[in-house]
């Protein structure tokens, strides 16, 4: 067997045992790239391969010389981090994410080139790259989703071993779910967000994409935790998500949103998701219905707060600290015409939406009242998790569309994130575990949620779903 | 609510975002579209709800206020497209 196609666990296995050598995993990685990357593109900037020097002892680490992916909005110290953006080209940032310097020091091997992505995250299908799109490993006429659809790809198709993504409103959800691999977005708090270059400062987390449930464990356990560099970080009490791995869900009491099972949803998605249903009643789940009535307005709330947060965030690429700088005879038209040509159309879209958004006139109708709506949502999700342990829904309404068939009309883009956004909207957990395929062949996921901190009952359950089923082999 | 191209002109002002005039008809036809469909959230009442801007549970963060090791200014300045010594480098603001 091909080293790159094993876990994270496994190679860690083969290491301690010294059957095989960190150089080993790599090669086998630089195979696989050289023979499949031309055609899915999940990597950009990687025509200058080289491998990463191993001088390192890694021994005596966790991670024992693993490599993982990066998507293109973590800053890693020495290999660019443009966010897939003409604005930040060439953008070489002189330190490390803390989750960059958390997997160095446990023992992780950062590759040097990163994955696609929708310019600054913004977007569903990964073609709104200024590399041009990725394609789906399962079918290359197809999206790969996104925005971390470069990571999910990589990781489908056996060019990582496991990969770092962002979610802002899906983005680690809605590719793993596409691609057929598993994809976490942690609590809000629960990973720093220092160095990840900010899209939605309220709605942003760094999380895992990997093969399985526990490679995903292993990683949220590494990752996780309080940073002094992100003052909205927290100390979580648990943190070994690998030990809540167990087979027993038993009296589990699992909540099942009628909302999400509405009219538009797929009808080979739905069957898939209520056949997952089926198992985990079968491993002794409670199932039952619940209802999230203010579901329809998280996705109108979700793009004035994203849009609003992104219009500042993005205030500082102005031609001056750093990438792209067009000349101009006064600040205002370098800022201008600096930013006419960075930004894409979507990122052009986005901050004038949030622009418009928080302008005089229009604040308190838009974003005030965006931001009170939010906490309807919230409190949606905090009343049914008074009595229900998880809530279990599809990760996204149909499985990977066509490359090309929604890029032309952004509305019907945004609506694809449906059943993604109220998670981060909401601040709590939530996972994409794949549970079908759909007749074509194309990955279906299963999307399960949990309250704020309970990273380690959604990965019981997902673990449990996953150890009686086989999707994901 | 309709948006006026006048509007979406002055908005990408405020921006600081140059439009060419084919593409300010296209995004102010998209944006209309949008916020015809974010307009749901006039079906709902929510004056009284109280706004959540973030979910971090903390109020207050503090540190202790001790200097420590930051970047140098050489690195900081490593990225820019224009500087000069120690400084960034911009055209000019002041008449």
């Amino acid at each position: 067997m091909e080293l790159n196609t094993l876990t994270a666990l496994d190679l860690i296995e083969k290491l301690d045992k010294k059957e095989i050598s960190a150089r080993d995993i790599l090669e086998s990685l630089e195979k696989s790239i050289k023979a499949k990357d031309a055609k899915i593109k999940a990597y950009v900037r990687s025509q200058a391969l080289h491998l990463p020097e191993q001088s390192a002892d890694y021994s005596k680490t966790t991670l024992k010389g693993i490599p993982i992916a990066i998507k293109d909005n973590i800053c890693t110290e020495g290999f660019n981090t443009e966010c897939c953006s003409k604005i930040l080209a060439g953008f070489c940032p002189p330190y490390d994410a803390t989750v960059i310097r958390k997997l160095k020091d446990a023992g992780a091997v950062i590759f040097p080139y990163k994955t696609n992505m929708d310019e600054f995250a913004f977007g569903s299908s990964t073609e709104n790259s200024c590399f041009g799109p990725t394609h789906n490993p399962r079918n290359p006429e197809c999206v790969p989703g996104g925005s971390s659809g470069g990571s999910a790809a990589a990781v489908a198709s056996d060019q990582a071993i496991w990969a770092l993504g962002s979610d802002t409103g899906g983005s680690i959800r809605q590719p793993a779910a596409f691609c057929g691999v598993v994809g976490l977005k942690p609590t809000y708090g629960l990973v720093s967000r220092y160095g990840l270059i900010a899209f939605a400062s309220s709605l942003d987390q760094i999380g895992p994409i990997t093969k399985d449930v526990s490679d995903c464990a292993l990683l949220l356990s590494i990752i996780a935790g309080r940073d002094e560099l992100d003052s909205t970080s927290v100390k979580p009490k648990e943190c070994d998500y690998s030990a809540s791995l167990g087979n027993d869900i038993k009296d589990m009491r699992i909540g099942i949103p009628k909302e999400y099972f509405i009219e538009g949803i797929d009808r080979e998605v739905k069957k898939a998701v209520l056949e997952a249903v089926e198992v985990l009643k079968k491993l002794g789940a409670k199932c039952r219905e619940v209802s999230l009535p203010h579901t329809e307005y998280a996705v109108p709330v979700y793009y004035i707060i994203a849009t609003a947060e992104a219009s500042s965030n993005l205030a500082r690429f102005d031609g001056v600290q750093y990438g792209l700088r067009e000349k101009a005879k006064d600040i205002i038209a370098m800022y201008k015409k600096t930013r006419d040509l960075g930004f894409g159309q979507e990122a052009k879209r986005r901050i004038l939406l949030g622009t418009f958004a928080l302008s005089h006139g229009y604040y308190d109708a838009y974003y005030l009242k965006a931001t009170r709506v939010r906490n309807l949502i919230y409190q949606d999700f905090s009343g049914v998790f008074k009595d229900c342990d998880c809530i279990v829904t599809p990760t996204s309404p149909t499985a990977a569309f066509k490359i090309g068939e929604k890029i032309e009309d952004p509305l019907k883009m945004y609506l694809s994130d449906i059943f993604t956004i109220s998670a981060n909207l909401a601040g709590i957990p939530a996972i994409s575990v794949p549970c079908g395929r759909t007749a074509q062949g194309l990955p279906i996921g299963l999307q399960i949620l949990s309250k704020h901190f309970a990273e380690g009952e959604i990965l019981r359950l997902a673990y449990a779903y996953e150890q009686n089923t086989s999707w994901h082999e | 609510m309709a948006i006026s191209k006048d509007t979406v002109e002055y908005v990408a002002h405020l921006a600081r975002i140059e439009l060419q005039p084919k593409e300010l008809d296209k995004l102010s036809e998209q944006l209309k579209q949008i916020l015809g469909f974010i307009d749901t959230l006039k079906k709902i009442e929510a004056a009284e709800i109280p706004p959540i801007a973030n979910l971090s549970q903390d109020t207050n963060v503090k540190r202790a206020d001790k200097s420590k090791d930051s970047l140098s200014t050489d690195k900081a300045l490593e990225n820019s497209p224009f500087k000069e010594g120690k400084f960034f480098v911009v055209p000019k603001i002041i008449e």
